[in-house]
């Protein structure tokens, strides 16, 4: 008995070591950008890099708000009120405002989960048009919307550039998540085309029997077992728009600039913040992680096996 | 409940002619079963009549009024699938609701709870009521498919081999069930199938499918004992009837090509000697191989019979059914 086993706890041993140094060296990068956050700038900088050291919120602070150094006389005049008062203070500065990272966030939040959600919208309402009906050229429309993603979408810039300033798209909410969309929406159709395409036809014929018109079939027979199609491409979706930096340098630079190009713009004029771009990084990976988290269960195949003969 | 009419309806998928000029009428209160083989027309006739499929041609009338080009879901007509088709993100009383849950009614909560127990008592799926539909077996999945259709009272059910994926035992119950339900119900029932003990059972009513025609309709006896062609002689009867060229046998009428033997048209003990060539003793029936004449011929026998192989039978036909060259019969 214990022969038999022996090897296999070895095995199992080895293998779990493995994947834990796998995840070591993935999330290895993670953990440097996670750490900086809480460095004071002289810690993020030191060499050999600190691994023990005495974690601070200052860079979350410098992210959050913009400083003016002031005399001695100001200071003592003006004491700090709070927490973050007090550490600016320590440094012979006064906070001026908040710095515009909240509004670049915010902006990123509504522009990557707006054109996530058109994306999937139009894109299942697509994908199930080309899965169930009869479209005259089908194949050709299908390559063709396939064929957008064949160029990397910034090879484009110059007339979406020019096309954006003519319409008045450049830098507002609308133009950028029309753009996502329009980006995410050929691999949203190919996806969930594949995922209904899945979905036997025998379900909404049954429906339609049972007294449902086209739609209704489809949206509480289609819909609920696409769950897990529509959670992943949604997941695709949202981590192109969020992440995506080139557009967003190119196209907005006030009101509708998301955060990935405004990140850079942190380490600020004189002296180099790594810290507070560190903390910046960190809390721009918080929204994906969450999304990813929250449509975990919906990833989950297999619920639909065995319910029909095949 | 009512009268459901097919008017020279033809369908075709590409150059496949599936339905051709069907003429069907089915009476309420009729358990009509359609009877062919795989590719005879029979699920798209269902389909026809369920409104998933448009007729190429002609019409299809419920209770007088021509549904032809209306949605299934207007049709009032009510389906079981060959496939089990639960939906599979619901429970079975979820799935059971379902119908009665659509837009067409607006039943109470309470009725349709009651309804539901109704059936799941009459169906032996009462104890599965919550379960998810896909940790059933397949026998229970088939039976919540079956009640899907019978919670409702639509002016027809429609069923497409319902049984054909159940075993022996189960297949032999739930036919004496829905047989029963279909007579107390006073429901119009059109149920296909292959399988002629399912028809000589339970229909009312047997059409004789071949290439999407139409060819015979009576009742199970009248197909049995009267077909009209060599075709339809053989979907009905078994062991499957004989035939064998008519010259084998002196007095066939003019222009019999074909004797069509079933067992009881075989007397034995006299006529012309055939060899056995081997029994097979199936418990309640015991079929006789014979050789007559270069041809097999297979019939019943006593079920202590003690022939053996090579053993000689005298055997003559009685009253059998001949028929043409083109396989149409000769009375």
């Amino acid at each position: 008995m214990s022969s038999i086993t022996e090897p296999r706890q070895t095995w199992k041993l080895a293998a779990g070591l493995l994947v834990v140094f796998y995840a070591l060296v993935t999330l290895l990068p993670l953990l440097w950008i996670i750490s900086t956050g809480f460095k004071t700038p002289s810690d993020s900088i030191a060499y050999p890099p600190k691994i023990l050291f005495e974690p601070t919120f200052e860079g979350y602070v410098n992210l959050f708000t913009t400083q003016t150094r002031q005399s001695e006389e100001f200071l003592a005049n003006n004491p700090p009120t709070n927490w973050y008062e007090q550490l600016v203070h320590d440094k012979g500065m006064v906070i001026a405002g908040p710095s515009r990272y909240g509004e670049r966030f915010f902006n990123s939040l509504i522009i990557g989960f707006g054109s996530t959600f058109l994306s999937v919208f139009l894109g299942t309402l697509a994908a199930y048009a080309f899965s169930r009906y009869r479209v005259p050229l089908k194949d050709d429309l299908l390559f063709f919307i396939l064929s957008t993603r064949m160029m990397p979408p910034i090879a484009v810039a110059i007339p979406i550039f020019l096309m954006f300033r003519s319409l008045g798209l450049s830098d507002t909410h609308a133009g950028m998540i029309l753009l996502y969309t329009a980006v995410n929406l050929s691999l949203a159709v190919w996806l969930l085309k594949g995922f209904i395409d899945e979905i036997p036809l025998e379900y909404e014929e049954a429906a339609l029997i049972d007294g449902y018109t086209r739609f209704q079939a489809f949206r509480k027979v289609v819909l609920p077992q696409a769950t897990t199609g529509i959670a992943s491409t949604a997941i695709f979706c949202l981590i192109f728009s969020w992440n995506e930096y080139a557009f967003a340098v190119l196209l907005t630079s006030g009101s509708a600039q998301t955060a990935p190009p405004f990140i850079p713009t942190i380490i600020g004029v004189g002296g180099q913040d790594w810290p507070a771009v560190a903390a910046g990084a960190t809390l721009f990976l918080v929204p994906v992680m969450v999304f990813t988290i929250l449509l975990r269960k919906h990833l989950l195949r297999g619920i639909t096996f065995g319910a029909v003969r095949k | 409940m009512a009268e459901v009419q097919l008017q020279n309806v033809c369908k075709s998928f590409g150059s496949i002619t599936a339905v051709d000029q069907m003429s069907l009428t089915i009476d309420q209160g009729d358990f009509v079963v359609l009877l062919g083989p795989t590719g005879a027309g029979k699920t798209t006739t269902l389909r026809l009549i369920s409104g998933l499929e448009r007729p190429d041609q002609g019409r299809v009338l419920i209770d007088g009024r021509d549904v032809t080009s209306e949605i299934p879901a207007r049709r009032d007509v009510a389906m079981v699938f060959q496939q089990y088709s639960l939906y599979p993100h619901m429970t079975v009383r979820e799935n059971l609701a379902f119908p009665l849950r659509s837009p067409l009614f607006s039943f109470s909560d309470e009725v349709i709870q009651d309804r539901i127990q109704n059936i799941a008592e009459i169906l032996q799926i009462s104890h599965k009521l919550d379960n998810r539909t896909t940790a059933l077996s397949g026998g229970e999945m088939q039976r919540v498919s079956i009640g899907r259709a019978l919670v409702r009272n639509p002016a027809i059910y429609l069923m497409d081999e319902p049984l054909s994926s159940l075993d022996a035992k189960l297949r032999a119950d739930l036919r004496i069930e829905l047989k029963r339900i279909q007579v107390e119900l006073n429901a119009t029932l059109l149920y296909v199938t292959h399988d002629q003990i399912e028809a000589m059972t339970m229909a009312s009513k047997v059409g004789v499918l071949e290439s999407g025609k139409l060819v015979q309709v009576g009742s199970p006896r009248a197909i049995y004992e009267d077909p009209v062609s060599l075709y339809v002689s053989g979907r009905l009867g078994l062991p499957r009837i004989n035939t064998v060229p008519a010259y084998l046998f002196p007095n066939s009428p003019a222009g019999a090509t074909t004797i069509g033997l079933r067992p009881e048209h075989i007397e034995q003990g006299q006529g012309e000697p055939a060899r056995v060539i081997r029994l097979e003793h199936l418990g309640d029936q015991t079929q006789l191989y014979l050789d007559f004449k270069d041809h097999t011929i297979i019939t019943l026998t006593d079920i202590r019979s003690t022939l053996r192989p090579d053993d000689t039978v005298y055997i003559q036909p009685r009253n059998p059914l001949y028929f043409d060259v083109t396989g149409h019969r000769v009375r």
